[in-house]
């Protein structure tokens, strides 16, 4: 068979075939099963804004979270279908709108971040279950005339002694019944559950081994335009004036436009918008960063580490103990900037006309960007429709308080009649970001006559996330940014209902955040633990070797009266073994963390060959992240955190100069590859607490323990990252 | 005018010569499923199959294909069935974001085609072009290495 395929060749029909039309989450969605084809038209058992029942024996639920590997949508039938005691075949998800009711119920926000998805439903999904098939097994007493008692509820179905019907025959009903109240309805232990505790494949995994996803760059729409953008070559630049007169001559170009980050040039496909753009022409006014460099900020902070800052903590008196040492130990730790690089370069599709906009974005903010959008087009909230695709990878890139990405593709579209997605290119993605700010921490530490660290002294010095943001006050304490001081505090403080799990006798910590200049700084997995992990835990380990201890010895005693970290650190010491000698030229290093209240630790094994070649042979990793609903993806998670990790203590680095960034792609910044991949080996702690999160937690301990374990093997500190500029070399 | 011969039909395309593979498959024919990940070659995102052999649709210009017969992530799957690479990523539940998985697999099947029994270094050799930022890669190598178990003519030997 023959056709003729341009871009407005593309029919509806095959439209729809594509891109399963607006339905994102198709591909995913499962047949309802049950009562088949009785009734026309459906009758429907709302149980709460987040629970339907159909007539049909259908249940909706309406996924508040967002899919970006980190496995929401397959936690979210999950605690439903418990409960509710259905096959999760029978549930259909859908993504729910940007509404007041499906906020976060920790955040109070639309958001997915935080390694908090399954703590926060972990409550309302499993009681709107429980209140379902309460609902249903009275209804069913009801129409058969026996005590709710007598009837039990599984597969779907009710049966009494003598009776069985299914869920969907009871929907009519339980219509006219009251809705059992939260309170009123007892959930499962966890001795009998069934599914939750069990290793359960993604939901949408199918659609991820055929290429069914849709991805928001997969978004196709009748009539839509691609655009590319051209950004100023030095971050933040706006365009002044530009000649498109070559542009237009590009055969598929049909327009270029000024927005606010660039110039858009829009074309019937995505290559003849990128030549288009490449032969712009753009007069740049380039602001105020070409004064600033990575090197300038190091400098800067560096001095800075050597003045006070804000006090954050002083438990005891780590000066007096310091002067009064008779041996201090003194690092400085400098971290770069960091980018993200998802798989999917940042792209988002928008429709705007009159008295509404469409927008299709891998955000995970959705509320953020709906109110972006409506200040920006002076429109209602509601008027501002969000639709949600999958998500090609976030690691925090894609909960931009800027909405930079879904804004540019709501100004490439104002004033079009037709849609338009905005596609970044690597070089964009790498060039044009959001980033995990640089950060310098000096450390000044002593031991005790035992060995044992008696002070400790820090100094977090860079610029914060959320200073000058909507989050200003949950984040900015007395003037200071907690959020970068996560992991190195040793009591809760703010926001952060926990503290390291150590008990230093002497403890300070001081802070400076400089002005927020440059680029614009971004959460990148794992926050602030990000630079903390390594500054605190690498530190750690060279007071461990000040004292003469075993490191792992010295956190176990610092832990000691914290139970959940006790128990995990001697788990490690057992899975990986620590007792016991490893061959020539291997080191093996250690580090432990708390992270969104969950505890973590890891052991790394590396080896080290005369030519500066290093393997990261074997990482051991110990959680208890509470109850693990979803085994599999627990693993899942904490590979690939720790995946996340090494790649960037090993080779990721963004460098400003000038107003510039050096990188470009990946082949200046370098990612894990295969063959670089560690053995890595998950224990979970066996626990029925409440379920806390694993995807960032995972990545916090890894670069810590690399260094610790390189360190063992080689007797290098490494303290400016990242390590390939110390002739080691990841292989 | 290119003549283009994917998953076993021939299209006429009306591209510019200059077009990569990647953006005339997803934005002339609609099949998505290959995807745009760095533009040079550098992380496979892209990979599709010509003639048998892997290739980045990003960097292989519409008018270098000739009559070459290309294969995408689309066409792996016959009549519903999963192809045994398919089979294997998703009884391990290798995806997570899921963005690279097209061209994972794709690698992947190639590389069975090629070398039924590849070792771990065959693993590195075939796979190292293919990033995966979620870092699936311990279930990547676990998913190759039951596929080709699952091969007709594998036979009993497990290495």
């Amino acid at each position: 068979m023959v056709d003729s395929a341009g871009p407005a060749a593309l029919t509806r029909r095959v439209f729809l075939q594509r891109s399963g039309g607006v339905a994102l989450l198709v591909g995913m969605v499962l047949p309802a099963v049950g009562a088949k084809g009785v009734t026309s038209a459906k009758e429907k058992l709302q149980i709460n804004s987040f629970l339907r029942i159909d007539s049909d024996g259908g249940v909706t639920v309406q996924a508040n979270h967002s899919e970006f590997g980190n496995g929401a949508y397959t936690i979210i039938p999950m605690l439903v279908a418990e409960e509710l005691e259905v096959p999760l075949s029978a549930i259909r998800l859908e993504a729910a709108p940007t509404r007041p009711e499906y906020y976060s119920s920790v955040f109070g926000e639309y958001l997915t971040a935080g390694s908090i998805t399954t703590f926060s439903l972990w409550g309302p999904l499993r009681t709107a279950g429980a209140q379902a098939k309460a609902l249903l097994i009275d209804a069913a007493a009801a129409e058969w005339g026996v005590p709710a008692a007598d009837i039990s509820a599984s597969e779907g179905r009710v049966r009494s002694a003598d009776r069985e019907l299914d869920y969907g025959q009871l929907v009519a009903v339980a219509q006219r019944r009251e809705i059992p109240l939260r309170e009123s309805v007892s959930l499962k232990a966890p001795a009998d559950f069934t599914l939750l505790g069990q290793d359960q494949p993604r939901f949408e995994g199918h659609s991820k081994v055929t290429g069914e996803a849709r991805f928001g760059i997969d978004i196709k729409l009748p009539g839509m335009l691609y655009a590319s953008i051209l950004r100023c070559p030095v971050y933040g630049g706006k365009p002044r004036d530009f000649d498109a007169s070559a542009a237009l001559e590009q055969r598929g170009v049909v327009k270029v436009k000024a927005i606010s980050n660039g110039v858009a040039v829009l074309a019937s496909n995505y290559w003849a918008a990128r030549k288009g753009r490449d032969v712009l022409t753009v007069n740049w006014d380039e602001g105020e960063n070409t004064a600033y460099s990575s090197e300038r900020f190091f400098a800067e902070y560096r001095t800075l580490a050597d003045e006070p800052g804000m006090l954050a903590e002083d438990i005891g008196d780590s000066r007096a103990a310091l002067a009064d040492a008779d041996d201090t130990v003194e690092s400085v730790y400098e971290l770069p900037y960091l980018t993200h690089v998802t798989m999917e370069p940042m792209n988002a599709t928008a429709r705007v006309e009159s008295d509404r906009c469409e927008i299709w974005s891998g955000t995970q903010y959705q509320s953020n960007d709906q109110e972006r959008v409506s200040a920006l087009l002076g429109l209602p909230p509601q008027a501002i429709t969000i639709h949600r695709p999958l998500i090609g990878g976030s690691f925090g890139r894609r909960a931009s308080k800027s909405a930079d990405f879904t804004i540019e593709a709501v100004e490439a579209a104002r004033g079009e009649d037709v849609p338009v997605q905005v596609i970044w290119s690597r070089e964009e993605d790498v060039r044009s970001g959001h980033y995990r700010p640089l950060f310098v921490h000096k450390l000044r530490g002593a031991v005790d006559g035992d060995g044992l660290p008696l002070a400790w002294h820090q100094t977090v010095v860079g610029q914060s996330i959320m200073q000058h943001t909507k989050h200003d006050p949950a984040y900015m304490v007395d003037g200071m940014d907690i959020y970068s001081l996560d992991g190195c505090l040793q009591e809760p403080f703010g926001v952060f209902p926990y503290g390291t799990s150590y008990a230093i006798p002497n403890h300070r910590v001081e802070t400076h955040n400089p002005l927020k200049v440059g680029v614009v700084p971004q959460e990148w997995r794992s926050v602030g633990h990000s630079h903390t992990g390594v500054a605190y835990e690498c530190f750690l380990d060279e007071l461990a070797h000040s004292g003469g201890r075993d490191p792992l010895d010295v956190r176990q005693h610092l832990a000691r009266d914290h139970g959940r970290m006790s128990a995990v650190l001697a788990m490690l010491r057992d899975k990986s073994a620590w007792d016991r000698p490893l061959p020539d030229g291997w080191g093996r290093g250690v580090a432990a963390r708390i992270y969104s209240v969950t505890p973590i630790a890891q052991v790394a094994e590396v080896s080290v060959d005369d030519a500066g070649n290093y393997s990261v042979e074997r990482v051991v990793c110990v959680v208890d992240c509470g109850f693990a609903v979803n085994p599999l993806n627990v693993e899942a998670q904490i590979q690939s955190g720790i995946a996340m990790g090494l790649s960037a203590v090993a080779g990721e680095e963004i460098v400003l100069e000038n107003g510039r960034i050096r990188q470009s792609n990946y082949h200046d910044y370098p990612v894990l590859r295969l063959p670089q991949m560690p053995r890595i080996e998950v224990h979970i702690v066996q626990s029925e607490e409440v379920p806390t999160g694993v995807g960032e937690q995972a990545l916090a301990p890894t670069a810590p323990a690399v260094l610790n374990a390189l360190f063992a093997a080689t007797g290098r500190r490494i303290r400016r990252l990242p390590i390939k500029h110390h002739d080691l070399t990841l292989v | 005018m290119y003549s283009l011969s994917v998953n076993g039909q021939v299209h006429e395309v009306d591209a510019d010569a200059d077009t990569p593979l990647l953006w005339v498959l997803r934005d002339f024919l609609a099949l998505t499923g290959t995807k745009f990940g760095c533009g040079m070659g550098l992380c496979g995102a892209c990979t599709v199959s010509l003639d048998g052999r892997p290739v980045r649709a990003c960097t292989l210009r519409v008018s270098d294909v000739g009559e070459g017969e290309v294969r995408t992530i689309e066409a792996l799957a016959t009549d519903g069935e999963l192809n045994v690479v398919q089979r294997a990523w998703l009884d391990l539940d290798v995806a997570q974001c899921g963005y690279c998985q097209s061209g994972q697999i794709m690698a992947a099947t190639m590389l069975l085609e090629a070398n039924p029994k590849p070792d771990d270094a065959a693993i590195d050799s075939a796979m190292s072009g293919n990033v995966c930022r979620c870092g699936t890669y311990q279930r990547i190598r676990e998913a190759v290495k039951l596929a080709a178990e699952r091969l007709p003519n594998a036979g009993g030997d497990h290495g």
